[in-house]
């Protein structure tokens, strides 16, 4: 049974007078533990995709399964619900709480799921202890690198136990070894945890990562490769 | 980790808190401070008013507060007191008095005023006179043309103490009663028109004047616990049903006093509304562009699956934080900066005779009231959350889409 099912998603956007048809159509199946990319030019619709994938936009037409939620069927409430225990989120801009430490940037996933507090810190530790943080518990975002910090971000997304990571464009700010070392990060906890990844890319190195490359272009699927 | 993080985030921009709690602590301070002025004069009235022989109760002979003529008299006012002591609480006081219209000449002048017979003993903590008088001395129950009189009225008189005055009124027989008083003592009264109105002579002598025997005009009550006149006096009346003599209380001798303290509870909340609507206008602007600033952030916590009622809550967090705040340094100048005047009191001297006019004094003492200052902190902490609830629906009804593309 697929971890994420998109039925004839369709999305439109209203820019004054002109309509832009985001998503045509859209029919996909992303099986569990898959470590996915969605790629294309600027434009063709990655991170609309995504967001739906996510609950973060709801479609004009069709549905988004995941995990066996019908998107169509789902108020935001219950919509927050499932973003908040079932979906883990990577942006391009990090966006890490400025104001909270790293250790806290993971833990207040944890505190929204109403995990107690030994816990919550245990597990945040251990959580960036896996991504190479160790020494860096204690830092506020501003004090780490555009690498640490999307560790820390990743951390954040998988500490909350996901069945899926949506990461857009996750290695777009970073140097290509940066990106990388982020990418073997993110590659052994979808060995590890079969934690399902599916990002939207247009970076050549996520896309050799990806064990399947699913192409964007005008809103619509261009090709769908499994490697 | 929800109040760490609010308290974080209010010290983000430092400005812009220190900038809103200035706002609410000159709030609170101006709604503090200057009520506590304004009970401070209405207390001043009061005090004034009751002091001026007039008592939180008085008894009158049925018909003298309509036409208040020594006809109308109280003639054996120990026993009146004696059916009444167990009405009053243990820590009362009272005085009998001889009340009449008279006037007052010397060689140069006369002039209309009251002539109070009184027991010097019992005016002590029931009337200003006891303990008023600062030249000469006070008359004795025995003295039989003794009189004490105001400072106002030695000087409008061009007198002094040793000199006689002739005091003329009617009496019992509704004859010319005249007697030459000699002035042994001079008072001070707070109100200059009360040191022109009231001469003092021994109660004997008046009655004997008058020719009213052992009668008295009026008997005088002051309870310690200003509160407890309202029942004290219905008990008083309920004792004395039977009898040709009326109960008053203040409320019915200074209706204007009763009015004015009543107008004052109103304007109180007028006033902290007043306050409270300057300071809501930059409570607002404040913590909407905190809120604005922060949509991307508020989007990202959207996005990772926390509810827009707790984002509402987490910024209704941060006011009520600054609120607090603002609210105890508030406090903390208004208890400063009040009792720094409270032992003076502030002297308003120069604009005392326009003070006489409504009954105070020329130095007002401020008070605080602990229901004051409870509605003071209340109006700011609740109806601060309440505007600040409009940034905070702002902020929790963002989607995530929008907050991600706000820059």
């Amino acid at each position: 049974m697929p971890i994420v099912e998109v039925n004839g998603v369709d999305k439109v956007y209203q820019q004054g007078d002109i309509e832009i048809h985001a998503l045509k159509d859209i029919h996909l199946s992303i099986a569990p533990g898959s470590f996915a990319a969605i790629a294309g030019p600027s434009g063709s619709g990655k991170t609309t995709l995504l967001n739906m994938i996510g609950g973060l936009d709801l479609p004009d037409h069709g549905d988004v399964i995941v995990d066996g939620c019908h998107f169509s069927e789902m108020n935001q409430s219950q919509l927050a619900e499932l973003r908040l225990n079932r979906i883990g989120f990577v942006f391009q801009s990090y966006n890490l709480i400025p104001v909270l430490s790293a250790v806290e940037n993971v833990e207040y996933v944890m505190l929204l799921q109403g995990v107690e507090k030994v816990e919550r810190r245990e597990r945040a530790m251990a959580m960036l202890d896996e991504v190479g943080l160790s020494e860096k518990y204690h830092n506020r975002p501003s004090e780490l690198s555009g690498g640490q910090q999307q560790r820390v971000a990743v951390a954040r997304a998988i500490v909350s136990n996901p069945a899926i990571v949506l990461a857009d464009e996750p290695t777009a700010n970073l140097d290509s070894k940066t990106g990388e070392g982020l990418l073997k990060i993110m590659a052994a906890m979808n060995e590890k945890r079969n934690v399902t990844f599916i990002f939207s890319t247009h970076d050549k190195m996520v896309m050799d990562y990806a064990h399947r490359l699913v192409l964007l272009r005008d809103g619509m699927i261009a090709d769908d490769e499994f490697k | 980790m929800e109040l760490l993080l609010a308290w974080r985030n209010i010290w983000r921009n430092p400005r812009r808190t220190v900038i809103i709690m200035i706002a609410v602590i000159i709030g609170i301070w101006t709604m503090i401070a200057l009520t506590s002025l304004m009970r401070g004069m209405v207390n001043d009235m009061f005090e004034n008013g009751i002091s001026t022989l007039t008592g939180d109760i008085k008894l009158y002979a049925s018909g003298y507060h309509n036409d208040p003529s020594i006809e109308y008299r109280i003639d054996d006012p120990n026993s009146v007191m004696s059916e009444i002591a167990k009405a009053l609480p243990y820590d009362s006081k009272y005085a009998a008095r001889v009340r009449v219209n008279a006037i007052a000449s010397n060689a140069r002048h006369s002039i209309g005023l009251t002539l109070v017979g009184i027991d010097p003993d019992k005016e002590a903590g029931v009337s200003f006179i006891g303990n008023g008088v600062v030249g000469g001395r006070m008359i004795s129950e025995d003295d039989n043309n003794a009189i004490v009189i105001g400072q106002a009225l030695l000087e409008k008189f061009e007198t002094r103490i040793g000199h006689k005055l002739i005091l003329m009124s009617q009496d019992s027989q509704n004859e010319i009663a005249s007697r030459a008083f000699k002035i042994v003592g001079v008072y001070r009264a707070k109100l200059q028109s009360t040191e022109k109105q009231y001469v003092f002579a021994s109660k004997h002598s008046a009655q004997k004047m008058l020719g009213i025997g052992n009668g008295v005009s009026e008997i005088s009550i002051v309870i310690n616990d200003h509160e407890k006149y309202e029942q004290t006096a219905q008990n008083i009346r309920a004792i004395l049903k039977n009898s040709d003599i009326e109960v008053y209380t203040w409320k019915d001798l200074l209706p204007m006093l009763k009015a004015y303290m009543e107008i004052f509870d109103g304007f109180v909340v007028l006033w902290y509304l007043v306050v409270f609507v300057a300071m809501a206008f930059g409570i607002v602007n404040t913590m909407l562009m905190a809120v604005f600033e922060r949509m991307r952030e508020f989007g990202l916590l959207k996005a990772l699956g926390m509810k827009p009622s707790l984002i509402l809550r987490s910024v209704l967090i941060e006011s009520g934080i600054i609120l607090i705040m603002g609210v105890i340094a508030g406090n903390l100048l208004a208890f400063g900066s009040v009792m720094m005047v409270a032992a003076t009191g502030i002297d308003l001297s120069a604009l005392a005779s326009g003070f006489e006019y409504v009954g105070m004094s020329s130095a007002i003492y401020p008070e605080i009231l602990l229901n004051d200052v409870l509605l003071a902190n209340v109006v700011v902490l609740v109806l601060g959350l309440a505007v600040s609830t409009y940034p905070a629906v702002k902020a929790s009804r963002i989607t995530p889409v929008e907050a991600m593309a706000h820059t």
